[in-house]
């Protein structure tokens, strides 16, 4: 009986999926600020990419919300794992392949990492995508090495990186007045040194995507097995 | 190419069924992986790479890593 009336429910909210999706009509315009983005994107942000110029710039309070839902999550998991004793870490060691490669592969992935989120504003990426793979990294050595990374340092650069994003929106509230005023010159399109503020911020976004990921991972590769069966 | 979205579509949607049917809690978050994977193609042949990218790198790398660091520590199968 349960499984009938939840097929039935499927059923409506699928079959009210598929019905408001063929209302859509895909690939034309749609809003009149859609297109106002494509046309003077670049000339009033600076930034090549649309999608950063968009993200950063039109709409930079919203990313700043990101990364404090981002922020609010990662505290949250550190305060669940807090409750839980800490002991050595036991892990069987790691095979000779995986710890040989990803001691070479680490500072390759690091490079790409920086390269996502430096390149922000010319090619698709970001702040987000790069803190991310930076993060992957960290993965690849917790899984490889059984030396412990200090995690102190994982917070200091994630509050120093949430610390300049709100300091360059403040210095924008006193050049003109509004939060996240992009006050450096913004150059000539396509090259490196562009878009004003848009290229630092995404540097901070990366840094602190790319250290609260890693404290994530660290959160929960440091407590054994044993201490969790104890609690549940 | 319609042929390899349409194929691509199919594998999402049976990877997805898999992630809710298979028993063993690995098997399941490989089969949640492989539909994040194919998730960030068909971004990219939608043309939205900035997305391709986040879903490749969050959903189909870290969550996964993350899942199977939670299955480590609790109970294997269901």
């Amino acid at each position: 009986m349960r499984k009938f009336i939840g097929l039935i429910l499927v059923g409506i909210v699928a079959s009210g999926i598929v019905l408001s999706l063929f209302k859509i009509p895909f690939g034309t315009p749609k809003t009149k600020v859609g297109n106002y983005y494509l046309n003077k994107g670049i000339e009033q942000t600076g930034a090549v990419n649309i999608v950063t110029s968009v993200v950063l710039n039109y709409r930079g309070f919203d990313t700043l919300g990101e990364v404090i839902v981002l922020f609010i999550a990662a505290l949250g998991l550190g305060m669940v794992t807090l409750t839980f004793k800490r002991e050595k870490r036991k892990i069987s060691p790691p095979s000779l392949i995986l710890s040989v490669g990803s001691r070479f592969l680490f500072p390759f992935i690091l490079l790409f990492g920086a390269y996502i989120f430096l390149h922000g504003h010319l090619s698709p990426g970001g702040g987000f995508q790069g803190g991310a793979i930076v993060a992957s990294g960290f993965l690849l050595i917790y899984l490889s090495c059984k030396r412990t990374i200090n995690k102190e340092r994982f917070k200091l650069t994630e509050s120093l990186a949430g610390l300049v994003f709100l300091i360059i929106g403040l210095i924008g509230v006193y050049f003109s007045g509004y939060f996240l005023f992009n006050f450096l010159p913004k150059g000539v399109a396509n090259t490196l040194l562009s878009a004003g503020i848009i290229p630092i911020i995404y540097i901070a976004i990366g840094f602190k995507v790319g250290a609260e990921l890693a404290g994530i991972i660290s959160d929960l590769m440091e407590e054994t097995r044993k201490e969790f069966k104890a609690q549940s | 190419m319609m042929v390899f979205v349409i194929f691509l579509v199919l594998a999402m949607l049976a990877g997805a069924i898999s992630a809710c049917v298979f028993k063993d809690l690995l098997n399941a978050v490989i089969a949640s992986g492989i539909v994040s994977l194919i998730a960030a193609v068909l971004f990219y042949l939608l043309q939205a790479p900035d997305v391709a990218m986040a879903e490749a790198s969050i959903g189909a790398g870290l969550v996964t890593a993350i899942f199977v660091i939670a299955i480590r520590k609790t109970e294997r199968k269901e």
